[in-house]
């Protein structure tokens, strides 16, 4: 019984071969993207415990000089105290074409480093060639074959326990491709001390202990951005269940006759509701690997951006690599069947549900979209209210996202009903038989593509919506960095002593030398970076505030108030007339808060004399340099050889700007990909409709034919219908696309990154997007329209036949 | 005892990996080809300048070990070990030495066996040695003194430290011949030359709080280039000091082609006989699981030459020393024909 | 009245309303369901077609409400040859020349009743307000204008298709089994409707159907049988 019974259910889907790879497809898709997303999340954490291992820095403690290196007499000092401490020096360097942070480690004294033990499983000359003069290069693979032809280079090993972007190496050698003898940066405290030690703070009361934060700032900084992704991955994860949740409610309609027979026959209705569940299972499961394999390509392809992100936003380090996870494919399995049964809980329940005998019922769609329109619109509006309700009580960064959950979600189901009303409207606007029946039947045909329709806002919205964030973003960003970065040239000299020597050179040989000194303090438990600066104009013409008390530049630059960037101003809530400690004893009023985009952490700025006061040891090595602009490249050659600098010590406005922009706008590719995605996922979904409700549309088509239209006419007319209702779509993407943009800039980037942003329209990326909404919808109804264009009468006629 | 050096070196240094027959079979040949001295029998030692270290050779050790007690009569054990490798020849200032130090710290009680690493680059003045006067250290590690016949000891670890006065109540004396002291039947050999007279006071610290100790001290000094024969796994190396006055030093160098013993006979008054190969003989009498792995800890000891024949059992049968290159070594009992104490020490089991 | 004998003046020019000639049709793959089939009607006349499941009635109605083309023969539809035309031309034909009326009845569902009735009249260019008045009147329709199909019941429903064919006023009107989903009550009284209004219009009535008893009703009847008329 149970063989014929599946027999049975099984030839609907040999029948309509089409309904089965949407089906599929839609599964697919969900869970690609879904996977893709957090494949990509995986990827990016093991990434940042690799590097926290690989540094040791995620759970050593570390002793470092406030001003700057220490020298390496210093460490042998205190190593014979006994203290167990291995020293690290590490500078970015240029190698070949290459950036590079070069990490100089001891690897006799270094903790056990996950490079160096794979480096020497391959081969045990590793260390001994690492510790004499021809030294060794550890770095990433894509590193290596990077740099593999560069000329004069000691000789790479790859491994992938090196964060991307570093080179590991033994300290002697840093320190000669630094060019930094006898220095070291800090010092790692090792886990295991000798007994009797006599304390830190007595032997080396100058150092400073900290204890190593360096993955969990990685980890907490990252979290808004994977949230972001994740919500995307749930996002495209949604817009595809709507496809999945149309066809199978369509497949179940078709199959009334076969289950009332398969009942009819005795086969109990428990039974048959199992059978169709393995079934959907069974489906799940394939739609599920396949979206697994598609979901792998995805995140591969878009893991290198990602990786550019982290980096350029946080200075995370990720690799570029993509490995597979077992816990990665059982959990997008897991999503592809529980969103399978999600989507088809209602059909199933539906089926259960059916009595008998009773005949097919005549489609009360009036009645029924009225009822179901009332109860829509409702929910839409309640789902809203909900958002607005999370974010006043969560507050933060999740009520944030239940804010936009709502919001989209919410906007999601008034679309059906607000469609409704539209195309009521536009009938009552329309003379003509045709015309009428146009709008008229569009409105009928409502509540089967409404799912698609809302797929098709959803991925309009977060494109409007995101597009705007990021360009908003970007504008404002411009602007901050033509005020904000003012010099002409930017250098950082070895040490203070060349800092001050490199300041008295240039002081007649420029219109301004600007020491840029800071100092690391803590606000309310939370470090800041205190600068000081000098009283100049450069800084009170060009420093971007966002809000200041009426002599602010005089309070400042007397020691008499402190300007705080945004990130601490609301992180701790201070604002001008406030008062913050920086340290005890020093407690300044607030004079002005500015922005400062591209900096996770708090920043406070003050005038000089008062930081050195109240601050020990604060490194003088860099400094901005006014001078005309023409005159920068000759000053540049100048210092490089008077001071034999490195390239990357002398960064000149214009070059740091474009490095500034590059970066940003490397950060929001991924974001713009799976926009696409969606909106594409979305376009997919219409089809997916239309072909589902093809069967359906064509009795009410049949008649219309029959009463004197071509074929011909029906198709375009078909076509016109969709692109009406993308149309009426999009233009309602619009205001929901700019709310999202609006709960973005002012609530999610204030809470992940602790910055407000300016929001600013961009019409003509509206016009392209709306363009883009109606090729998809235009392409979505295409192939059905095309369909019925070349459609037999004779099929057509069948609608009229007798014996139905 | 060059061949221990090597190998621990060796092994610790390129890959902390277990010891094979062919791991350091080659680099006894390279020596040469990289410009390192070899041992010669010609070579007249000199003191105090053969205190201090020998870059042009490869490999050197200070190695002391140490018989104490304790006011209530417990016996404990003490090792103080600091070795030198050289990755290429010469010394250079700063990280571009290739000289590699490491040290060994040991305190062994009849229930527990303490110890600690160091290792550290030569050139930056963290660890090294001088001969006079003299001064040998690691870290906070040092064995010092204004000459070789009083020093100061000390070392601390995690769970113990100690701090040891040594004074030497006889002469150095040469093994070999001449110092010169042959490892192989192949020819292998290093310098070589003890004091296996010191007289020590103190205070050794464990985690049950400090105890005040004495007892005697055998210090050997070893250089050389060239380790052991290409078929050698594996030793057990005896020092061992009998109530009479008397001191055996002796190795069993277990390999392929079967085992060279060796060592040296020291008359209470100091003088030194060299034995012959073979004369010294040692058997295992028991094996026991030491850090899974089964070790001989009971030994039966024999130099017919002498009239010895003794059993010599440890103070702790779990004197392991869980270092990078780990191997046991430990204070020992000497019952039998002779009585007295020692220090043992095998390698290569697997 | 006016439009009512304008209508009856206009199908009067003509003689033969429809005329069909040597018609042969075979659906591809399928044996031949139609073996040349001749028949005429003239204008304003009633003819019922007769015939078994399956003799190829419902296909020669379609084929005369240019529905669908035809492998050889001819037929003249108020004087157009439809073997010449194209899809557009067919179309036209369907619009302006003759009305369905099916056993499903076949209303648009997402048009309102009143909505339904004009449909066809306007799409022709042809909507006569006061005709589609006389004829909602006819059918005791008044009440229902505002009412979607599914709300009315099949008796109801036909009487709208029924409205709708003969709004526009076609010179022909091809009804397949219009009776064939109503009780026999219903049936009557759509059938006394139907032949009123046709007689009333002028206009000629092609009836396919399998009951003899309404066959016994309309001018003249032919039979079908095997795809050839008996």
């Amino acid at each position: 019984m149970i063989g014929a019974a599946l027999q049975a259910l099984a030839s609907h889907w040999r029948r309509h071969p089409l309904q089965l790879g949407t089906l599929l497809a839609g599964l697919a898709l969900a869970t690609a993207l879904w996977s893709a997303v957090q494949a990509i999340n995986a990827e990016a954490r093991a990434s940042y415990a690799r590097a926290a291992s690989q540094i040791g820095g995620a759970t050593l403690d570390v002793l470092e000089a406030p001003g700057g290196p220490m020298s390496r007499a210093r460490y042998v000092a205190l190593r014979r105290a006994g203290w167990q401490l291995s020293p690290v020096l590490e500078g970015r360097t240029r190698l070949g074409e290459e950036q590079v942070t070069l990490l100089g480690l001891d690897p006799l004294t270094h903790p056990p480093l996950p490079a160096f033990e794979a480096a020497m499983q391959a081969d045990q000359a590793t260390l001994a060639q690492m510790l004499t003069q021809g030294g060794l290069l550890l770095a990433s693979p894509e590193l290596v074959s990077a740099l593999k032809d560069v000329p004069g280079l000691p000789p790479l090993r790859a491994s992938d326990s090196v964060p991307p972007g570093m080179v590991i190496t033994d300290i002697g050698l840093a320190e000669r491709l630094l060019a930094r003898p006898d220095q070291i940066d800090r010092l790692l405290i090792l886990p295991q001390q000798p007994m009797q030690l006599t304390p830190l703070d007595q032997l080396a009361p100058d150092l400073q202990r900290r204890a190593s934060r360096a993955g969990a700032d990685t980890a907490r900084l990252t979290d808004s951005f994977h949230l972001n992704l994740t919500a995307f991955g749930l996002l495209s994860f949604a817009v595809g269940l709507f496809i999945v949740h149309g066809t199978v409610g369509l497949a179940f309609e078709q199959r009334r006759a076969m289950v009332r027979t398969l009942r009819a026959l005795g086969l109990p209705v428990w039974l048959l509701a199992a059978l169709m569940l393995a079934e959907l299972l069974a489906l799940a499961l394939v739609g599920g690997l396949l979206g697994l394999g598609l979901g792998y390509l995805v995140a591969a392809a878009l893991l290198p951006d990602v990786a550019a992100t982290l980096r350029g936003l946080y200075g995370a380090p990720v690799a570029g690599g993509l490995s597979l996870r077992p816990s990665w494919i059982v959990g997008g399995l897991a999503m592809a069947l529980i969103g399978t049964l999600a989507a088809s809980a209602q059909a199933l329940w539906r089926m259960l549900r059916m009595p008998l005998l009773a005949a097919p019922g005549l489609q009360a769609w009036a009645q029924r979209a009225a009822q179901g329109d009332r109860r829509m619109a409702l929910a839409g509006l309640g789902l809203i209210a909900a958002g607005i309700a999370a974010l006043a009580l969560i507050k933060g960064l999740i009520g944030g996202f239940a804010l936009i959950a709502g919001l989209m979600l919410g906007a999601a189901l008034l679309l059906p009903p607000v469609l409704a009303a539209l195309l009521g409207l536009g009938r009552h606007l329309t003379r003509g038989p045709l015309g009428e029946w146009l709008w008229a039947d569009t409105r009928a045909q409502l509540p089967g593509i409404g799912l698609a329709l809302m797929a098709l806002l959803l991925a309009l919205a977060a494109n409007i919506g995101v597009g705007t964030m990021v360009s908003s973003f970007r504008l404002t960003f411009t602007g901050w960095l033509d005020q904000r970065l003012v010099s002409e040239l930017y250098l950082t000299a070895r040490d203070d002593a060349q800092g001050a020597e490199i300041a008295r050179w240039l002081a007649p040989r420029s219109d301004a030398v600007l020491p840029i000194r800071a100092a690391e303090f803590t606000v309310q438990g939370n470090p800041v970076t205190v600068y000081g600066v000098v009283d100049h104009p450069t800084y009170r013409d060009n420093w971007p505030l966002l809000d200041r008390t009426p002599d602010a530049w005089a309070q400042v630059n007397a020691g008499q108030g402190v300007f705080i960037n945004e990130q601490l101003a609301r992180r701790a809530d201070l604002w001008p007339g406030d008062v913050v400690q920086l340290a005890p004893g020093w407690v300044l009023p607030v004079a002005g808060v500015y922005s400062d985009y591209g900096n996770p952490t708090g920043q406070a700025i003050t005038a000089l004399p008062a930081l050195l006061t109240h601050a020990r040891a604060v490194p003088n090595r860099r400094f901005g340099v006014r001078i005309v602009p023409e005159a920068v490249p000759d000053l540049i050659e100048a210092l490089r050889a008077k001071f034999d600098l490195p390239a990357s010590a002398l960064i000149d406005q214009a070059g740091l700007k474009s490095r500034s922009l590059a970066v940003f706008d490397k950060t929001f590719v991924v974001t713009g990909a799976l926009n696409l995605l969606t909106l594409g996922v979305a376009g997919f979904a219409i089809l997916t409709s239309l072909l589902t409700l093809w069967s359906l549309r064509l009795p009410q088509l049949a008649p219309v034919w029959a009463l004197g239209l071509t074929r011909g006419r029906l198709a375009r007319l078909e076509l016109a219908r969709s692109l009406l209702l993308a149309t009426f779509t999009a233009l309602l993407a619009l205001p929901l696309g700019l709310a999202l943009a609006w709960v973005l800039l002012a609530v999610i980037n204030v809470q992940a990154f602790g910055w407000r942003l300016p929001m600013y329209l961009f019409p003509l990326d509206w016009l392209r997007l709306f363009l883009l909404a109606l090729l998809a919808a235009g392409l979505a109804a295409a192939l059905p329209a095309r369909r019925l264009y070349r459609l037999p009468p004779s099929e057509l006629l069948k609608v009229f036949a007798n014996a139905r | 005892m060059l061949a221990r050096l090597v190998v621990i070196l060796a092994l610790a240094l390129l890959a902390a990996r277990p010891a094979g027959a062919q791991g350091f079979a080659g680099l006894g040949s390279t020596a040469a080809a990289e410009g390192f001295a070899t041992p010669s029998p010609d070579t007249r030692l000199s003191f105090p300048r053969d205190h201090g270290p020998h870059p042009d050779f490869r490999i050197e050790w200070w190695y002391l070990t140490a018989n104490l007690t304790g006011p209530d009569g417990t016996d404990y054990g003490v090792q103080w070990t600091l070795f030198r490798t050289a990755l290429a020849l010469g010394e250079a200032e700063g990280w571009a030495s290739p000289q590699i130090w490491m040290g060994h710290a040991a305190a062994t009680t009849p229930q527990h066996h303490y110890f600690a690493e160091r290792l550290a680059r030569g050139g930056i003045g963290q660890a090294g040695v001088h001969s006079d006067p003299f001064e040998a250290w690691i870290d906070g590690w040092q064995m010092a003194g204004e000459d070789f016949d009083s020093l100061r000891l000390t070392a601390r670890g995690a769970e113990f430290a100690y701090d040891l006065t040594l004074s030497a109540e006889g002469p150095l004396v040469l093994q070999g011949v001449n110092g010169y002291s042959v490892k192989s039947a192949d020819g292998q050999a290093s310098h070589y030359y003890s004091q296996p007279h010191y007289r020590i006071e103190g205070t050794l610290t464990l985690p049950s709080g400090p105890v005040a100790v004495s007892g005697q001290g055998w210090l050997d000094r070893e250089w050389s280039s060239q380790p052991l024969a290409a078929d050698q796994t594996g030793w057990d190396w005896f020092s061992l000091s009998f109530d009479s006055g008397a001191h055996l030093m002796g190795f069993r160098l277990r390999g392929a082609r079967g085992d060279f013993t060796s060592g040296t006979w020291i008359a209470p008054d100091g003088s030194a006989t060299p034995l012959a190969p073979g004369a010294f003989q040692a058997a295992p009498l028991e094996l026991a699981d030491v850090a899974g792995r089964q070790i001989p800890i009971r030994w039966r000891v024999t130099l017919p030459e002498r009239g010895l024949d003794v059993e010599v059992s440890p103070l702790n049968r779990q004197s392991w020393m869980g270092t990078r290159f780990p191997y046991w070594e430990g204070p020992v009992r000497v019952t039998g024909s002779h009585a007295g104490r020692g220090y043992l020490e095998m390698t290569g089991y697997e | 009245m006016a439009g009512l004998e304008m209508g009856a003046n206009l199908v009067a020019q003509e003689a033969a309303m429809l005329q069909i000639e040597d018609v042969s049709k075979t659906y591809p793959g399928a044996r031949p369901v139609l073996q040349g089939v001749s028949l005429h009607l003239d204008a304003g006349e009633t003819l019922a077609l007769t015939g078994e499941s399956g003799s190829g009635k419902s296909t020669l109605l379609h084929l005369a409400g240019a529905l669908d083309g035809f492998d050889s023969g001819e037929i003249t539809l108020a004087g157009t040859r439809l073997s010449g035309l194209d899809d557009s031309g067919r179309a036209a034909l369907r619009r302006g020349c003759v009305a369905l009326v099916f056993q499903q009845f076949n209303l648009i569902p997402s048009l309102t009743v009143a909505q339904n009735l004009s449909f066809h009249a306007r799409l022709a260019g042809r909507q006569d307000p006061a005709w589609i008045r006389d004829l909602t009147d006819r059918l005791g329709l008044g009440e229902l204008g505002a009412r979607y199909p599914e709300q009315l019941s099949g008796g109801q429903q036909q009487r709208v298709a029924i409205g709708r064919a003969l709004a526009a006023r076609p010179a022909l009107l091809l009804a397949d089994e219009p009776t064939g989903n109503l009780d026999e009550t219903a049936s009557d009284a759509v059938m006394d409707l139907m032949l009123e209004l046709v007689r009333v219009s002028g206009t000629a009535l092609f009836l396919v159907t399998h009951s003899e008893r309404i066959a016994a009703r309309l001018d003249r009847r032919a039979h079908l049988s095997g795809g050839r008329i008996a």
